[in-house]
């Protein structure tokens, strides 16, 4: 190395490279859409637009705070089960007060609460996320059932019900609390002393402890938060469907771990971006929407999904490859 | 006399965006010699090898195998004329055991079909292990192995595929003094046996005690090739260098010690050290000396707070202190650890984002991050370390083992550390380097900051230091006076009962 090349220190960070990922893929998301536009005339009309968004707002809420997870190199299969149990305890807590903030504050607390233990079995015990989450997992469906004992929880107040089916300015709620918890996940991943932490301790704990990092702390926070999440994706399908049921939410954990995979989140942990999982939730939402106006039998779904993901990640890894 | 080389690299180009990595080179091995290939890092000794083993394509260039032209596109055909490469970090499967993994994938079949002959392979591990002269039973599982064994069973692994050509990447970098003597006496056994050995080393003595022949490469050019016996050691720096160096390092005047700065008192822990006193003043370099394993990595790390400690005090500028990394480096304690790749850096991140971890809280108060401000903080780092990297966005793992060093120390610098811990601070770094690292050493104490230095050479903790402690089966047996401070009375300390 001689000295000129010293000299010439040029500007930027890692972060740079994962911005540009996010932006190649919105090239993608408006070239997926040009697609679509001519396949379908219904895709380009208001409505459908709406519901894209609407559904994108569900599974980005479940797959943001699961991104930092994620960005840690952990993995939290416990958030379907979460939304569950936090959606009947507040679906509860809503029939018995009557006070729609009583039970906000339930369901969310209820999934942060259920984060702090993830947090707590995968740092104190030790117990690798992976297998922490998915005890969690059985054990939360475990108590769920037992909770509602079959029985269905319908019928809110309007004013909550707002929250799911609501709109302002022609816009459903639901993507105004996506576009918020885009601008909050994103500013505090990109732009808090934390985030950085965290995305160090994705890259190497070993290095980010002996830099001071205080490691645990920052994995309990990290699942508390993907456990909040959960419990507020939980408030917004209550507020959508207007009933709780034991098994509501199952069926969205996989799902969610698609978007921030698509979104180019590394499972190794240490890369990937927020916003990027919103765009993964957007492609993920825009081509299952096409094939339902394209009138395509919906158990190809499943299949389109997986190949989806599996290219997402390819052409990371691909991308990466090159880059170095 | 003309020998025809074992095999030839005749005319090697290889270039990487925006880097010219090899510039024509050409280099022979011939049959029973050790040849020593010499140069700082960065000027192409591992895109040489790699080259060689398959594991890089060159641009340009030929090959020769026994003076027939041949060609080299992957690592099975550097495999077929009996290249291997022994791997600084190693390959093995932990949980075999050593007959299989030298074996591995290419097991002999039982009779029965699809299943393995465990016998046979267990006889002929043993073979192999008896030619270089290695006694151990081969159903020894890897995982228990210490690294000199672990590099051995590499070697058999190599040797019975039928290895003429071995190549080692600072095989000693990891020894105690006993097993590189041990390696030395393998090395001139397979010699003997006609096998060709390529030998990359930082450690002039080596190149000297073992070399038949010594190549220097300097920025990706072939500099010289030379006979040990008609060099100095002055004038194979000055060729790998580029320009004289002085190799002797010289130990600036020190400042006058000032106030105690770190005091440790009655430390015992359960990673395997008790009762370690020691004192580190502001404006001195103490050294932590002792043999490999003695306990002394586990001492630094107890006294950062990496590690549990069960009795004991740790004053840092006079308070109390211990059990937390986070309050360590909040009260200016920096840890620069012995593997800097695995320990010192997240080597995937950028050179900026590493060179700020350590200080985010120290830059940021608010708890909010600018990349802004971390760009220009990082910035002055890589100036005033003169750090040599094209941009701060470039994955830490892309830089030179000093550079990556002098991250490391830069990390801290930016977190305004008063007191240093180096734990190695030289390991797998050149000549050239290694006297920048002792010079930023300098540089740290006459600010006034504190350092504990652990080295396993202890010349280098002779030249450095202003006195030192010695360590001996997890506790410290000794303290050396600046006039007592000898290479005989550290090896006495840290051997003699």
């Amino acid at each position: 190395m001689n000295t000129a090349a010293r000299t010439a220190v040029r500007s930027r960070f890692t972060l740079s490279r994962d911005v540009m990922q996010a932006f190649y893929r919105l090239l993608g998301v408006v070239l997926l859409c040009a697609i679509l536009a001519t396949l379908s005339d219904v895709f380009l009309t208001t409505n459908n637009i709406l519901n894209v968004l609407r559904q994108s707002a569900l599974l980005f809420l479940m797959a943001s705070g699961l991104t930092l997870v994620i960005l840690t190199a952990g993995l939290d299969l416990s958030i379907g089960a979460n939304v569950a149990l936090s959606a009947c305890l507040a679906a509860s807590v809503i029939k018995i007060t009557g006070s729609p903030l009583l039970g906000m504050a339930t369901g969310i607390g209820c999934g942060a609460v259920i984060g702090l233990a993830n947090g707590i079995l995968v740092t104190a015990l030790r117990i690798p996320s992976f297998i922490a989450t998915y005890g969690m997992m059985w054990m939360l469906t475990g108590v769920t059932y037992y909770y509602m004992a079959g029985e269905t929880i319908h019928g809110f107040p309007p004013e909550f019900r707002q929250l799911g089916s609501g709109y302002l300015l022609g816009v459903p709620m639901p993507v105004y609390v996506m576009v918020l918890f885009l601008l909050i996940g994103g500013l505090f991943a990109q732009r808090t002393v934390w985030g950085q932490q965290i995305y160090a301790i994705g890259a190497n704990p070993v290095t980010a402890r002996l830099s001071g990092v205080p490691v645990e702390r920052r994995l309990v926070l990290v699942y508390a938060v993907s456990g909040a999440m959960a419990g507020l994706a939980s408030l917004i399908i209550l507020a959508r469907i207007n009933s709780a049921q034991g098994d509501i939410g199952e069926d969205l954990t996989l799902p969610a771990i698609a978007a921030v995979l698509v979104g180019g989140t590394s499972l190794f942990g240490g890369s990937g971006t927020v916003a990027g999982t919103l765009i993964g939730a957007l492609i993920l939402t825009l081509v299952l929407n096409a094939m339902n106006l394209l009138q395509i039998n919906s158990s190809w779904q499943p299949l389109v999904t997986g190949v989806i993901v599996l290219l997402a990640v390819w052409i990371d890894t691909r991308a990466r490859r090159i880059g170095e | 006399m003309t020998v025809v080389p074992l095999f030839e690299l005749r005319g090697i180009s290889k270039e990487f965006p925006g880097v010219k990595a090899l510039d024509d080179v050409s280099f022979e091995i011939r049959a029973g010699e050790v040849h020593m290939l010499v140069g700082e890092n960065g000027a192409g000794k591992s895109t040489l090898m790699k080259i060689l083993c398959g594991a890089y394509r060159a641009d340009r260039g030929s090959f020769f195998n026994n003076g027939e032209p041949v060609t080299i596109h992957d690592s099975t055909a550097a495999r077929k004329f009996g290249i291997a490469v022994i791997f600084q970090d190693f390959t093995l499967v932990p949980y075999l055991d050593i007959a299989q993994n030298i074996f591995l994938g290419r097991e002999f079949s039982s009779r029965l079909p699809g299943f393995i002959d465990r016998r046979r392979i267990h006889a002929e591990a043993k073979r192999v292990l008896d030619m270089i002269g290695f006694d151990i039973d081969p159903r020894m599982p890897v995982h228990g192995l210490g690294v000199a064994q672990q590099q051995m069973v590499e070697i058999a692994k190599a040797l019975s595929q039928d290895a003429r050509i071995l190549v080692m990447d600072e095989p000693t970098a990891a020894l105690s003094d006993r097993e590189t003597e041990l390696l030395f006496a393998m090395i001139a056994r397979l010699k003997k046996n006609g096998v060709a050995i390529i030998y990359i080393s930082h450690r002039l003595s080596e190149v000297f005690a073992l070399g038949d022949r010594i190549t220097v490469l300097r920025d990706g050019s072939n500099i010289a090739s030379l006979l040990p016996a008609e060099t100095t050691p002055d004038q194979l720096v000055t060729l790998m260098v580029g320009r004289p160096v002085d190799t002797t390092y010289t130990r600036p005047s020190r400042p006058t010690p000032g106030a105690v700065v770190l005091d440790v008192k009655n430390l015992s822990g359960p990673s395997g050290f008790s009762d370690i006193n020691l004192t580190v003043r502001a404006g001195e370099i103490v050294g932590l000396s002792g043999l490999v394993g003695s306990g002394r990595t586990e001492v630094a790390r107890a006294i950062f707070g990496a590690d549990r400690v069960t009795a004991g005090e740790i004053r840092l500028f006079g308070e109390p202190i211990g059990g937390s990394t986070e309050i360590s480096a909040l009260r200016g304690m920096a840890l620069i650890p012995e593997n800097r790749k695995t320990q010192g850096l997240a080597l995937a991140r950028s050179v900026g984002d590493n060179i700020v971890l350590a200080g985010l809280r120290k830059l940021f108060p608010s708890g909010f991050f600018f990349p802004g401000r971390a760009m220009k903080a990082a910035r002055a780092i890589i100036e005033k370390l003169r750090i040599a990297t094209p941009t701060l966005r470039r994955p830490v793992a892309t830089l030179s083992g000093g550079n990556q060093q002098k991250v490391v120390v830069g990390k801290w610098l930016n977190a305004d550390a008063r007191f240093y811990i180096f734990d190695e601070p030289t390991r797998g770094i050149d000549v050239g380097a290694k006297a920048e690292i002792f010079r930023l050493l300098d540089g740290l104490v006459h600010n006034g900051a504190a350092i504990l230095m652990i080295s396993s050479e202890q010349i280098e903790i002779v030249h450095i230091c202003d006195r030192a402690y010695v360590m001996r089966s997890g506790r410290i047996v000794g303290e050396l006076a600046h006039h007592e401070l000898t290479e005989a009375n550290i090896v006495r300390l840290g051997i003699h009962q």
